[in-house]
């Protein structure tokens, strides 16, 4: 799997969307993605690139294609 | 006397700080503004009657609250985020005179007149007519779980209110000098006593919706100098995701913990990270049939005692009973838990002709929550009497919850464990609706379930669902 798909699924699976939605998806604009939803999602990234992100990335995290950037930080290429 | 009677006294202290968008502006309001305020909106309904106050965490749904009880009018909290459809479930069984809400949401939730707004707020005149009377006691309702569609509602007094009130600030030590920060909803029972007893106190409330996942929340922790908060275990987990021993946050003095027990791993973290911190970390427990709060484990008990829910609170008394209902006197020997003191609350009500209703419960509370008291009287929760578990601090009973789904037509089964329930299902072509459903008309989010799809559910020779079998099929 490359990383992008890793990505991609954390997504998928936790908040059960489908991959067209992903590019337009916002922290709180699914009900899915609500703060448990994103609590979620974080451990999921985490586990899907043994990473463990600081707090002002996870509290910045707030749409699909921000957190693109963040994992750059992390040596992460998508 | 009730918190809100007290407000006066503080005179020019603030009261209230909201901070409300990312933008980090502030809304301040005294003591003696917040009194001001509230009577206003209580004068606008004019005298005793019921009214639905739709909550936020925000100035006007505070002030409305507070001018409802100063009025001697009797609120129904209820969270701003309910379902539509129960929404209406409340009104045509309760039939409220007035609606106070935000603005923007009156115009879907309920029809009738805005005869006063204040700040967001709306407050709506509806058009049912009242064939019901309210017990002079009564001073508030609250939902229990409010995600299984049930209309039932627990009756607390002016004398509950007061009782826990005054209990616990009186074993949390809350001073004139605390700043509360809001992390849960003021229509749960939890977040509600932080409110009740910080005004009471002289104190500051912090108040936001953001959640621990927003920057606004840690701006106003930070900026405002919190000194307090409460959790349920999903904001302990939250805390843990976002390294919460790492940040600097040296106007913590203390955190309480309740709505469910922590897991070992995170308790033994938490009284870690709390320590070497300088914070007192004090479990309690209780329940909304309580008022709130009916134990708290003192902090210097913390890892002496870890696992604990720990002792009653002032005035209140624990006991155990066997299944005939006798008293267990032998140390760790578990039984029922039984609780009594004068904040066990009124009893419920399901419809509006409950609302008349005096002391069903006569000042004890059978929990429902098996327990064991260790030599020493500390108490132990092991385990539930009935089928129900807590999903984000919120109680979800299933066999409520499968009676919902079966109404819809769905074949399936509900078990599992604390934040994480689990559908079983037969027919893998209802899965997909199975999802919306319960994401849609429960309240529950999409985290807080899964469906699994299996060949049969387990049943017994009677029909009956073997539920023990279905928790061996969790994994």
């Amino acid at each position: 799997m490359t990383n992008l798909e890793k990505y991609n699924n954390a997504f998928i699976e936790t908040f059960g969307v489908a991959e067209e939605q992903l590019e337009s998806l916002l922290y709180q604009g699914v009900p899915e993605w609500d703060s448990i939803g994103h609590m979620q999602l974080i451990a999921a990234l985490e586990d899907a690139f043994d990473i463990m992100f600081d707090t002002d990335d996870i509290i910045g995290f707030s749409s699909y294609e921000i957190g693109k950037t963040y994992l750059k930080k992390y040596e992460v290429e998508l | 006397m009730g918190f809100f009677e007290n407000l006066n006294s503080f005179g020019d202290k603030t009261a209230l700080v909201c901070g409300s968008g990312d933008s980090g502006e502030r809304s301040l309001l005294t003591y003696s503004q917040l009194a001001k305020d509230a009577d206003g909106i209580a004068h606008a309904v004019g005298g005793r009657c019921l009214v639905f106050l739709v909550c936020e965490n925000s100035i006007p749904s505070v002030a409305g609250y507070v001018g409802f009880l100063r009025g001697g009018i009797v609120p129904v909290l209820i969270n701003s985020g309910i379902d539509n459809a129960l929404m209406m479930y409340l009104l045509s069984a309760y039939r409220p005179a007035y609606c106070y809400l935000p603005s923007n949401q009156a115009g879907d939730m309920v029809s009738g007149e805005c005869v006063y707004e204040y700040d967001t707020y709306s407050l709506i005149k509806t058009d049912y007519e009242c064939d019901y009377e309210l017990s002079d006691e009564l001073a508030l309702l609250l939902t229990t779980s409010g995600s299984t569609g049930s209309p039932k509602l627990v009756r607390q007094s002016y004398k509950n209110i007061a009782a826990n009130t005054a209990s616990i600030i009186e074993y949390l030590e809350i001073n004139e000098d605390d700043r509360a920060i809001t992390t849960l909803p003021m229509s749960y029972t939890y977040g509600l006593s932080i409110l009740n007893t910080h005004l009471m106190s002289g104190a500051t409330m912090l108040l936001t919706d953001a959640t621990l996942m927003d920057k606004s929340f840690w701006a106003l922790m930070k900026e405002e100098r919190a000194t307090t908060f409460g959790g349920v275990p999903y904001i302990y987990e939250m805390l843990k995701k976002l390294r919460f021993a790492r940040m600097e946050l040296p106007s913590l003095r203390y955190l309480t913990q309740a709505g469910g027990k922590l897991s070992k791993e995170l308790a033994e973290e938490f009284n870690e990270i709390c320590r070497n911190k300088g914070i007192k970390l004090i479990v309690m427990y209780g329940q909304t049939e309580a008022t709130a709060r009916m134990s708290y484990l003192p902090w210097e008990m913390a890892d002496k005692k870890a696992g604990s829910m720990g002792v009653a609170i002032p005035r209140g008394k624990f006991g155990l009973i066997d299944e005939n209902g006798n008293t267990i006197d032998t140390p760790d020997t578990v039984g029922e838990l039984v609780y009594e003191g004068d904040n066990v609350t009124l009893g419920y009500a399901e419809t509006r002709h409950d609302l008349c209703r005096g002391d069903d419960f006569g000042g004890r509370l059978v929990t429902g929550d098996m327990a064991k008291r260790d030599a020493d009287g500390f108490y132990y929760i092991v385990g539930r009497k009935k089928r129900f578990l807590k999903l984000f601090g919120n109680r979800v009973n299933l066999d409520e919850l499968e009676g919902l789904l079966k109404k819809q037509g769905f074949v399936c089964a509900c078990a599992g464990v604390d934040d994480k329930l689990t559908i079983f299902l037969t027919d893998s072509t209802q899965e997909a609706d199975i999802t919306s459903f319960v994401i849609n008309h429960t309240g529950i989010s999409r985290g807080g379930f899964k469906t699994k799809l299996i060949d049969e559910i387990p049943r017994n020779e009677a029909g009956k669902v073997l539920y023990s079998a279905l928790a061996d099929m969790l994994g």
